[in-house]
Parts: structure tokens; C-alpha cells; sequence
């Protein structure tokens, strides 16, 4: 369970938003919306620990996230609008040290199979520079599905991605969510996830 | 976290930044070759006297490998700064200052390293004789890590700043002060005669000091600069 309390938000002398309180449960989506700086991705980074709040706290399993930082991290995905992708690493070799940085078990199994699901089957071994934008956000994705965090946070994780891939990413979504999975996104489009549980918010009120 | 996950941790950021330094080599190689020129360019410049050169040679080389050093600071976290990859570093699992000593045991391996096995060579350009030479290696393997260590503090801090390899140099420079006169200061009293045990384990002791403090305020100084 995540739960935001009174959080407020301040880049240099603008307040992005204050007294922002929601809780997310397992099984959850939560769409988070709002126009151009209204502060999407200062939320999210807030979130996941990269930026301190300037009021307020974000709480996992009702524990502060600042005082369990890596129990938290353990348990959360981000995905940023920098995919992360060592340009000079092939999509594999991506993959794998993001694993093994994690600390996970290293399954070459469902490494391939996550890279092939993504449509990057035969491309896993070439250096991601030479892969296309769209390309390189499958490799990024690919590391939703090798990793399995309970916690999903997406920075616009739609950009960039052809209409097979915003297909695939809403259906992984939805699967993650069935699983109990929660999930954090942001998205200028309307986006239709085939799951129970989607919550909006929207910043700009 | 387990301790053994840790350790994998560790060990694949330390593979992972050879590797990445070995597909790109220049920029590798530019730091050697910086280091060896500049050290070059001094007998053109002073004059060939032998003994003139002699006498200026530990400064001279010292000086370099510091420069050199500086040169190669700003390669250990701007690119993953740029790719996004520096805020995944900052959400692993692990304690940020542990994964943040393998990468500048990384960096040292690739920018520091090198330095120390080709100065024997620029020594001997220079007229040291055999004894100066070993002890130079010796300063450059305890000094040039204190050199990496605290430039990562101001790497860290000036990371994602336009300009901020200016920055780090008006930042580091000054805290590796020390460094130089102890590391210069050894190699003269060795072509001296005199005994260069003081200034070595000085040299030991900023290396220790520098390998618990400075990681700590390296992953403080990245949390600031990601804010």
C-alpha cells in the first residue's frame, strides 16, 4: 500500500501543488493528469525518493519511504522520460545488469522472453545505439516484465511507441494490475486499460 | 537485502563500467595520452639540462597525473546522468555509497591506473634514476585513488551543470593540494637520499580517510545534484 499525505511540491519559487493525499492499494491504477508543469513528474520523482518533498510524506506499507529506502527501492519500478539504456550495451546486456544491480536473480529465460515480447527478438545483441527511439523505449519497458516489483511508477510510457507497442504496454499494465500490481502512470492521451481499478488524478485542480 | 545480492551489485557496476570504458576507448586513451604529453612538452620547454630536468621531474609528473586526473572526472557521471541511467543507480536497493566506490574504483582502474604503469617512462625521460622511479609508482598508486575519490565529490556535485567541468576544477583542484606535495615531496627526497616514509604513509593515510568519507559525500552530493 502507498499512501501520500499532505505532500507539496516546490521548484524554485513555484509551488507546484500542495496538500495532495491519495492512497493507492494493491490491485490499483492510478492515472495522473494535468497540463504541461503542472508537476506530473516532480510527483512521481517525489515518489519514488528522488526528490525530497517539501512538505509531507509518502508511505509504504504505512513506513515512511525515506526511512526504508531500500526496502521500498526493492519493491519499485521507475521508468523516467531517460529510458536508462546504455547505448553501447546490447538490449540483453541492458537488461541483465539492470537485474543484477538490483540485486536479482539472473533468469536468461525470462530476460529473452521479455525482450522478445517486446518485438526485439534478433535485435537483443546489437548495441542499443544503433536501435530507433521507439526501439530503445521497448528495451526500457522489457524491464517491467524481467523485474517483478509490486510497484510500477511510468514517466509518459507511451511516447515514442507505435500503435503494437501502446497496445502491448496497456495490456502488461492491465496484467500487472490483475496480479495485484499497482501501478503510477502519466499520460497526456485518454487511455483505455482493460482493468477494474483505475483512479485519476488531476493536478491542474 | 541480503548480503550476497550486494556483492553482485557491486561487482556488476565495477564490470560494467570496464566494459563501457572499453567500448570506448578514446576516451580512455585521451587521459593516457594527455598525461604523457604534457609531461613531454616540458624538456622542449625548460631546455634538455638533464639535471634541471631531474630536479623538476617529481613536480612535473605529479602535476600532470593531477591535471589528467581532473581531465577524466567529468566522465564519471555525466553520461549516465544523460541516459537516465545515474537515477536508476540512485533506486537500487543497495546503500548508495558502496555502489558509488565501485564506480570510482572503475574509474580509476580506467583514467588512474594507466598513469601510474607509463610513468616510469616519462621518469626516465626525465633523468630519475631507478630508486626515484619506484617511489614515484608507489606515491602515484596510494595518490592518484585520493585523486578519483575526492573528484567524485565534485563530479557528484556539479553533475547535469552547464560548464561544470570548469567547475570541478576550481572545486578539486584545491583539495588535491595535499596529495601533490606529499606525492612530489616523496619522490624528492628519494632522488635526495632521504628517507620517504613519512611522506608515504601520510600518502596512505589521505587514501584510507578518502575511501570512508568520500563515497559518503559522493551519494550525498548526488541526491542534492538529482533534486
Amino acid at each position: 500500500m502507498l499512501e501520500v499525505r499532505d505532500l507539496a511540491c516546490v521548484r524554485g519559487d513555484h509551488r507546484l501543488f500542495r496538500g495532495l493525499n491519495f492512497t493507492l492499494h494493491e490491485g490499483e491504477l492510478l492515472h495522473l493528469r494535468g497540463s504541461n508543469g503542472s508537476g506530473k513528474t516532480s510527483l512521481l520523482r517525489t515518489i519514488c525518493g528522488l526528490m525530497a518533498p517539501a512538505e509531507g510524506q509518502v508511505l509504504w506499507q504505512g513506513k515512511n519511504t525515506r526511512s526504508i529506502r531500500e526496502e521500498f527501492f526493492n519493491n519499485l519500478i521507475y521508468l523516467g522520460h531517460l529510458g536508462a539504456i546504455k547505448g553501447e550495451l546490447s538490449a540483453f546486456e541492458n537488461l541483465r545488469l539492470a537485474g543484477q544491480l538490483a540485486g536479482l536473480p539472473i533468469d536468461e529465460d525470462s530476460m529473452l522472453k521479455a525482450i522478445t515480447k517486446m518485438g526485439l527478438a534478433g535485435r537483443e545483441d546489437l548495441p542499443t545505439k544503433v536501435l530507433s527511439a521507439g526501439q530503445k523505449r521497448r528495451v526500457a519497458l522489457a524491464r517491467l516484465l524481467a523485474h517483478n516489483a509490486k510497484l510500477w511508477i511510468l514517466d509518459e510510457p507511451f511516447n515514442a511507441l507505435d500503435v503494437a507497442a501502446v497496445d502491448l504496454l496497456k495490456n502488461m499494465i492491465a496484467d500487472h494490475v490483475r496480479v495485484d500490481g499497482m501501478v503510477i502512470l502519466t499520460t497526456h492521451q485518454e487511455v483505455e486499460i482493460d482493468t477494474g481499478k483505475i483512479r485519476h488524478i488531476n493536478l491542474d485542480s | 537485502m541480503t548480503e550476497p545480492s550486494l556483492l553482485t551489485a557491486c561487482r556488476s557496476m565495477l564490470g560494467r563500467d570496464l566494459v563501457l570504458a572499453m567500448r570506448r576507448r578514446a576516451d580512455v586513451l585521451t587521459t593516457l595520452i594527455f598525461f604523457l604529453i604534457v609531461v613531454s612538452l616540458f624538456p622542449l620547454g625548460v631546455g634538455p639540462e638533464i639535471d634541471t630536468l631531474r630536479e623538476i621531474a617529481p613536480g612535473v609528473i605529479w602535476v600532470a597525473a593531477l591535471l589528467a586526473s581532473m581531465l577524466s572526472l567529468g566522465r564519471l557521471f555525466s553520461d549516465d546522468y544523460q541516459d537516465g541511467t545515474l537515477e536508476q543507480i540512485l533506486l537500487l536497493p543497495h546503500p548508495l555509497a558502496v555502489i558509488v566506490l565501485n564506480k570510482v574504483v572503475a574509474h580509476w582502474l580506467v583514467s588512474g591506473l594507466p598513469l601510474v604503469i607509463f610513468s616510469p617512462l616519462l621518469g626516465m625521460q626525465l633523468g630519475l634514476n631507478a630508486e626515484s622511479i619506484g617511489i614515484l609508482m608507489v606515491t602515484l598508486v596510494l595518490g592518484t585513488p585520493v585523486l578519483s575519490l575526492i573528484g567524485s565529490v565534485g563530479a557528484a556535485l556539479t553533475v547535469g551543470l552547464r560548464g561544470g567541468g570548469v567547475l570541478v576544477s576550481l572545486l578539486v583542484l584545491p583539495l588535491y593540494i595535499p596529495v601533490l606535495i606529499f606525492g612530489a615531496g616523496a619522490v624528492e627526497s628519494a632522488a635526495a637520499g632521504l628517507g620517504v616514509e613519512a611522506h608515504l604513509s601520510l600518502l596512505g593515510a589521505f587514501l584510507a580517510m578518502a575511501i570512508v568519507l568520500a563515497p559518503w559525500a559522493t551519494a550525498t552530493a548526488l541526491r542534492i545534484s538529482l533534486d
